[in-house]
């Protein structure tokens, strides 16, 4: 093919775009539509996730050693666990740092068990978190087999309930996003495919006046990736604005909770969008052309 | 330069619309095919581009059998021969030198080239004020005028004319009947389907009649023969 050639199938590409003017201005907004729920239920889920996520970081195994056990056995056994694989980190907590710890947690409240600072119950202990929160149970055994240790505590009737409902949630969150996601790629093919049914007959005259399948479909591989890149800047704008306010309003509101950082998630969310709809629009025109080829 | 030999040809839904034709057209001959609707004319012009493949029979045309023709080869077929069709076929929305351009822009010619050739053979039809309108701004008779402008502009050896003056008033057909015997008159081979008696029997051609998908009568200089 001449290089004229194919400048002009890229100019055909664009014209087309405004001699069709109705069909595209439909199917680029069918395009964006479908792309901005994807955005939002991909924000949704990722952000559940994070959620989820910060759940689960919040487990810890607490090792109370025994009374007698001397600082130097202590210091050993800190670093043995610390070498172990499972292990993300080890937090030394002396007895009356955990009595403090202890109080404050409780609050206002606290002040009635002020009088345990004149005969402190706690141990020393060891605040461990392992790389899988997943992992604590097993941690947790080990290292209460450890002589040094009275007893562990890693809130074991609630954790294996805790990780049935997050490991859920995540699949649903999975199922969500890949269902949306073919979802809107049958959606957007099937848009481009009424753009292109509405002109078989131009595609058939093309043929008989002598065109060859790919100087037919060209332009149309052009339209296509365009109504994608339009389809899809839109809804990428929407969706960027958006969240930047929705991650700035919830910081203010409620600051204990909030969303993923924008950056770079939303650059992630959108090049996918993007991606998405570009490769559907032009490769779902040329699946669509191919039925009207033969001529 | 065309030959047909024992072509039959039956559609899917068991019409019959070609029975055992046979015909020969040399280059440079002008020749109208007659018949009542339904004889099978349009199916004759179908065949021609290979917009059908036939039954049996063979078909070759500048010495070429269609029956051979891959997929690809076919736009290279359909080239060389101009067609007007009986409803057309323009895009609606390009413009008239639009329309006539995409014949020369299938062949690659270059922009000034295209320009020069779409502005002579408006100019040949008599349409070159209505260069930049839309087929659907036009009357039907310029409508058929910008369709043997776009048949005839990369001067193809055949064209091939399906009722080109039906639905015109008696003096647009008549010019449209000057324009083609122009082109004719050039060296191209005009195969022209009509009902219109009066042109076939003023100006005297070869005449193929066609019934029943079966070639009835082939005379130079012929009368239409039927009752019009």
């Amino acid at each position: 093919m001449k290089r004229r050639t194919l400048a002009r199938h890229g100019r055909e590409g664009i014209k087309n775009i405004r001699r069709n003017g109705w069909m595209s201005f439909a199917s680029i907004s069918a395009v964006a539509i479908m792309l901005f729920v994807v955005g939002v239920f991909g924000f949704l889920i990722i952000n559940t996730n994070s959620l989820v996520d910060t759940i689960e970081n919040d487990v810890e195994i607490r090792a109370f050693f025994e009374q007698d056990v001397e600082s130097s056995q202590q210091e050993n056994l800190m670093e043995d666990i610390e070498q172990n694989a499972s292990v993300e980190s080890v937090i030394y907590r002396d007895r009356d740092e955990g009595l403090d710890y202890f109080l404050d947690s409780l609050g206002s409240e606290g002040a009635v068990f002020e009088n345990l600072r004149d005969e402190n119950p706690l141990n020393d202990a060891l605040i461990i978190q392992a790389t899988d929160p997943q992992m604590t149970e097993p941690l947790a055994e080990e290292i209460r087999s450890q002589p040094e240790v009275e007893t562990v505590e890693y809130g074991e009737t609630i954790l294996s309930e805790l990780f049935t409902v997050t490991n859920y949630i995540r699949v649903i969150g999975g199922a969500l996003v890949i269902g949306l996601i073919f979802t809107s790629i049958f959606l957007i093919s099937n848009t481009i495919k009424l753009t292109i049914i509405s002109r078989k007959d131009e595609i058939q005259i093309m043929k008989l006046v002598g065109a060859t399948n790919s100087f037919v479909r060209y332009p149309f591989f052009i339209e296509g990736m365009l109504i994608g890149i339009f389809g899809a800047i839109i809804p990428i704008a929407g969706l960027t604005a958006g969240y930047y306010y929705l991650h700035s309003f919830m910081y203010d509101q409620i600051p204990f909770f909030t969303l993923v950082d924008p950056n770079p998630m939303i650059w992630q969310v959108s090049a996918i969008l993007l991606f998405i709809s570009v490769i559907v629009g032009a490769f779902g025109s040329q699946m669509s052309v191919r039925k009207f080829l033969r001529v | 330069m065309i030959t047909m030999k024992r072509v039959r040809k039956q559609y899917p839904n068991g019409v019959q619309a070609l029975n055992g034709m046979d015909i020969h057209i040399d280059k440079g001959e002008f020749v109208y095919v007659v018949g009542p609707s339904g004889a099978g004319k349009t199916t004759f012009i179908k065949l021609m581009i290979r917009e059908l493949k036939p039954t049996e029979g063979t078909i070759h045309i500048n010495g070429k059998n269609l029956g051979d023709l891959s997929n690809k080869q076919i736009p290279f077929l359909r080239r060389k021969i101009g067609v007007v069709f009986q409803d057309f076929k323009l895009f609606n929305k390009l413009s008239v030198y639009e329309n006539i351009a995409f014949a020369l822009e299938v062949i690659e010619e270059s922009p000034e080239k295209i320009k020069s050739q779409v502005m002579d053979v408006l100019e040949i039809v008599g349409l070159k004020s209505k260069a930049r309108f839309n087929p659907t701004e036009l009357s039907g008779g310029e409508k058929q005028r910008i369709a043997i402008a776009r048949a005839m502009v990369n001067q193809p050896a055949i064209l091939i004319a399906d009722e080109p003056t039906g639905n015109l008033d008696p003096e647009t057909a008549w010019s449209i009947m000057g324009t083609l015997e122009e082109i004719n008159n050039r060296g191209t081979t005009i195969v022209m389907a009509t009902h219109n008696s009066h042109i076939v029997n003023t100006l005297k051609k070869r005449v193929i009649a066609i019934e029943s998908g079966k070639v009835v009568r082939d005379e130079a200089g012929g009368a239409y023969g039927y009752e019009a």
